[in-house]
């Protein structure tokens, strides 16, 4: 598998597409156990991500993810903005030099941004947050060693269908305790859009 | 800057806004910046907290008050990207009674850890004195 910046890219803006036709569904989520603005944060966040790079040439991977990262850093507001963020930046700071990646590699680069987000987030596995679709997904991607993408995406889904039975820990749904039951979390449906648009990239 | 800085994040620019003014009141003395929501909505921002720590920064040191989860993610990613971090701390305290706590005590020359430990003290603070019986 060839992971270059033109990948890259391609990963990225259909996560974009994904991210605006899910807008509305996002917001929904996060109006159900959160402060009701993924949708919009996220949106407006991945469209800025998606123009920022369209234009620029990239030498490598790192320093289009840098931009991925800061961009978002700086539109997405709202608890997604510093951890897609930080994910992002430990991406670029794993793929630093690199024009292409092999599928080692960009495991390893995803590993790193699992461990941004939990650093960040302070969060671990079960308390209905990202890192419920993440971990699982590092971890299958761990014991193949190689990027099956579909695969992965498939079970980004179930994840995400999972945070429903989850009582959320952390964030602003922690305020509502036992009542975040039954509810996706908003951050792990996002998280799902990302790997299916990686697999979809790939695919293509 | 003779005394500790203090940084003000909050969701809402309002807040923070209000807050400083409040505070300037009591203590116009401490160098207050504030980072409060998104491009104007309600949300907080790393670049902009960044800001208002290098804006506010001396030797004394900065000390951070914030209002809800994201904040402190945000604040710690601004600091992050600081160079110098060492003289920066972030409270675990209310935003609205450890400010002023905070702004209290650095207007009195006290060291960054004086104030953190004197604004964090505000969650034990008892605002409403019940009787045994309620």
């Amino acid at each position: 598998m060839a992971f270059g910046v033109e990948q890259a890219k391609r990963w990225i803006s259909i996560a974009n597409d994904h991210i605006q036709q899910q807008k509305q569904y996002l917001t929904e989520l996060d109006q159900a156990i959160g402060d009701g603005d993924h949708g919009l944060n996220m949106a407006r966040g991945f469209q800025e991500v998606v123009e920022k790079i369209a234009s620029a040439n990239y030498e490598d991977l790192g320093s289009l993810f840098k931009d991925i990262s800061m961009t978002l850093i700086a539109k997405v507001g709202g608890a997604s903005g510093p951890l897609y963020g930080t994910a992002f930046l430990k991406m670029s700071l794993a793929l630093a030099g690199k024009k292409e990646a092999d599928d080692k590699e960009l495991i390893a680069a995803l590993e790193a941004a699992l461990d941004g987000i939990k650093a960040r987030g302070k969060a671990n596995v079960g308390e209905k947050t990202m890192v419920d679709v993440w971990e699982p997904i590092m971890e299958f991607l761990r014991e193949k060693g190689s990027i099956q993408a579909k695969e992965a995406a498939l079970l980004a889904k179930e994840k995400m269908e999972h945070t429903k039975d989850l009582e959320a820990k952390k964030g602003r749904a922690a305020y509502l305790g036992k009542r975040s039951i039954g509810h996706i979390d908003p951050g792990s449906a996002s998280s799902y859009l990302l790997f299916a648009a990686l697999a979809e990239a790939l695919e293509g | 800057m003779k005394y500790v800085s203090l940084v003000l994040i909050s969701h809402s620019e309002e807040i923070v806004n209000g807050l400083k003014k409040l505070l300037n009141q009591v203590q116009p003395d401490v160098n207050i910046a504030v980072a409060g929501g998104n491009d104007g909505e309600i949300g907080t921002n790393a670049f902009r907290i960044k800001e208002a720590i290098e804006s506010v920064f001396s030797e004394n040191g900065v000390v951070i008050l914030f209002d809800l989860g994201s904040a402190l993610m945000n604040a710690e990613l601004a600091i992050e990207m600081l160079e110098k971090t060492d003289r920066i701390a972030i409270a675990d305290a209310p935003l609205v009674e450890g400010a002023y706590i905070a702004a209290v005590e650095a207007g009195l020359g006290k060291s960054l850890d004086e104030v953190v430990r004197a604004c964090e003290q505000a969650k034990q603070m008892v605002k409403v004195a019940r009787s045994e019986a309620e």
